[in-house]
């Protein structure tokens, strides 16, 4: 099995978050990028849209199908990753580097601690 | 379906020893990637590459009066060919709909093999079945029969490579029996991806020899498995109809642009009276190909808006590799059917432009 990075939170959506201050980092994980396959196309909300924890702010597209980006923490989205428009495919060769996807703004920090962490994570996707 | 109902190919050990990710279709574990989608569809459209296209179907019909049987039944002409030479059909409802789409070999004066989608096999059995008993023998040979297609430029050098002799040198459309390496078969030069190609029907217990046989021929070229995902993309790009996503039940074959394949002049068939009052009355709506302008992937059953309202239905939409964009076909309205003309997709909760364009979207360079 993959070893999944101990500094990043994960979701059971299969997406990662890395708090910075009170900016939360999100991407999605090797697993997911594995599953999806070659992605062709990020659609991403304008910065300063609001998103809910576990609710769908976005989509992620491989070549043969559309699956739902969901929120691992509620707050604003501060930034999106502009270089996704025009290389997607940095979520395949990068997906916890230049393949990040959004940065949120928290409103409650403790939502992260709420996450699994990378043992948990690798737990988790044994169940799978 | 669990994975426990579904069925294997005879190629399912290789698939597995090659690291494929497999997936639910037509009742099959079927491989949908190897490598990558992107890389495989570049493989097939600059070297070549190899599919288990196994759950497709395979009837025989046998007998004198064979060939007047399947006339009956399609809309293409069987009469048209000489032994040994094949067509691309469809195969209509009384109401001129589509039941299925077809590859059908003339085999001989006497023989003919049908090739039919998997999805499709038990009602096209049934419906070919039924309709030919008493007026000649027919054997649904499905189970039995397992089907590899190798697709690109570089097919012939390996089909060569594999032994296979003056099969290597099939017309298109045209099929022979004889051997690839040293097993028996019968090998048509046909495919899916708008590649030249050859499709090979084999005994399922060969069809892991013939495979292995194949892959390494090709090694020197960097020949490799290809899964269904790419022939999906493949096929988009040709325009090569996909049942179920561009022609079903509810749709005829004026419509979907195949009235190549209809020969209202060739005897009578089921379906032929509906397809002459149809094409009296002129066409409400046609399947065009689209290129979309704007941010999106259209996909199979998105709404096409135009002038904000919707006005049809996107059957088939994904990325194109070859050509670098995202395109797609969908039914529209006859008087917005036209090339240049701008519509819209309602892409989740987006609307995205696009614009409809001449198909098909690639067509290979023939030497």
């Amino acid at each position: 099995m993959a070893h999944y990075p101990s500094d990043l939170r994960y979701t059971k959506d299969h997406e990662w978050a890395r708090l910075e201050g009170d900016i939360v980092v999100v991407g999605v994980t090797a697993f997911a990028v594995s599953e999806l396959g070659d992605i062709a196309h990020v659609e991403l909300p304008e910065p300063g849209t609001e998103v809910d924890a576990e609710t769908a702010f976005g989509d992620i597209e491989s070549v043969k199908t559309a699956s739902e980006l969901f929120a691992p923490v509620s707050g604003e989205i501060t930034e999106i990753n502009e270089d996704l428009a025009d290389q997607p495919e940095l979520v395949n060769d990068s997906p916890y580097g230049e393949g990040w996807l959004v940065k949120i703004k928290v409103s409650d920090s403790s939502e992260v601690d709420k996450l699994m962490d990378a043992g948990a994570y690798e737990g988790f996707l044994g169940n799978v | 379906m669990d994975d426990a109902t579904l069925r294997k190919t005879p190629l399912h050990a290789e698939h597995e020893r090659l690291g494929a990710k497999l997936v639910p279709f037509a009742g099959f574990h079927m491989p949908v990637r190897y490598e990558g989608v992107v890389a495989e569809h570049h493989a097939v459209r600059q070297r070549a590459g190899i599919f288990d296209v196994s759950h497709m179907g395979e009837l025989l019909l046998e007998g004198d009066r064979a060939l007047d049987a399947i006339n009956t039944l399609i809309t293409n002409d069987i009469f048209k060919l000489v032994d040994g030479q094949a067509l691309y059909t469809v195969c209509c409802n009384a109401q001129g709909t589509i039941l299925d789409d077809l590859i059908v070999y003339r085999l001989s004066a006497t023989k003919v093999l049908v090739v039919c989608n998997a999805s499709n096999v038990a009602k096209i059995s049934k419906h070919i079945g039924e309709r030919v008993s008493g007026i000649c023998d027919f054997r649904d040979l499905s189970d039995e029969t397992a089907l590899l297609a190798l697709q690109g430029p570089m097919a012939e050098a390996t089909l060569r490579g594999a032994g296979a002799g003056a099969l290597a040198d099939l017309k298109f459309f045209h099929a022979g029996e004889g051997e690839v390496a040293g097993y028996a078969c019968r090998v048509g030069r046909t495919g899916y991806t708008g590649e030249d190609g050859f499709e090979i029907f084999c005994a399922n217990e060969d069809a892991p020899g013939i495979f292995r046989a194949l892959l390494e021929s090709g090694d020197g070229y960097n020949v490799v498995p290809v899964g269904l995902g790419a022939r999906d993309t493949l096929r988009l790009e040709a325009k090569l109809s996909l049942y179920g996503n561009d022609i079903d039940e509810t749709t005829n074959p004026i419509e979907a642009g195949l009235s190549w394949v209809v020969k209202l002049d060739a005897g009578d068939f089921i379906g032929r009276d509906a397809l002459v009052a149809i094409k009296e009355q002129g066409l409400k709506r046609k399947l065009v190909g689209f290129e979309m302008t704007g941010r999106g992937i259209a996909r199979h059953g998105y709404p096409v808006l135009y002038e904000g309202e919707e006005v049809g239905v996107v059957t088939s939409g994904s990325p194109a590799p070859t050509l670098d964009k995202n395109i797609g076909l969908a039914y529209v309205p006859k008087k917005i059917a036209k090339i240049g003309k701008e519509i819209d997709i309602q892409v989740r909760r987006k609307v995205v432009r696009a614009k409809i364009v001449k198909t098909p979207f690639y067509r290979r360079q023939k030497p």
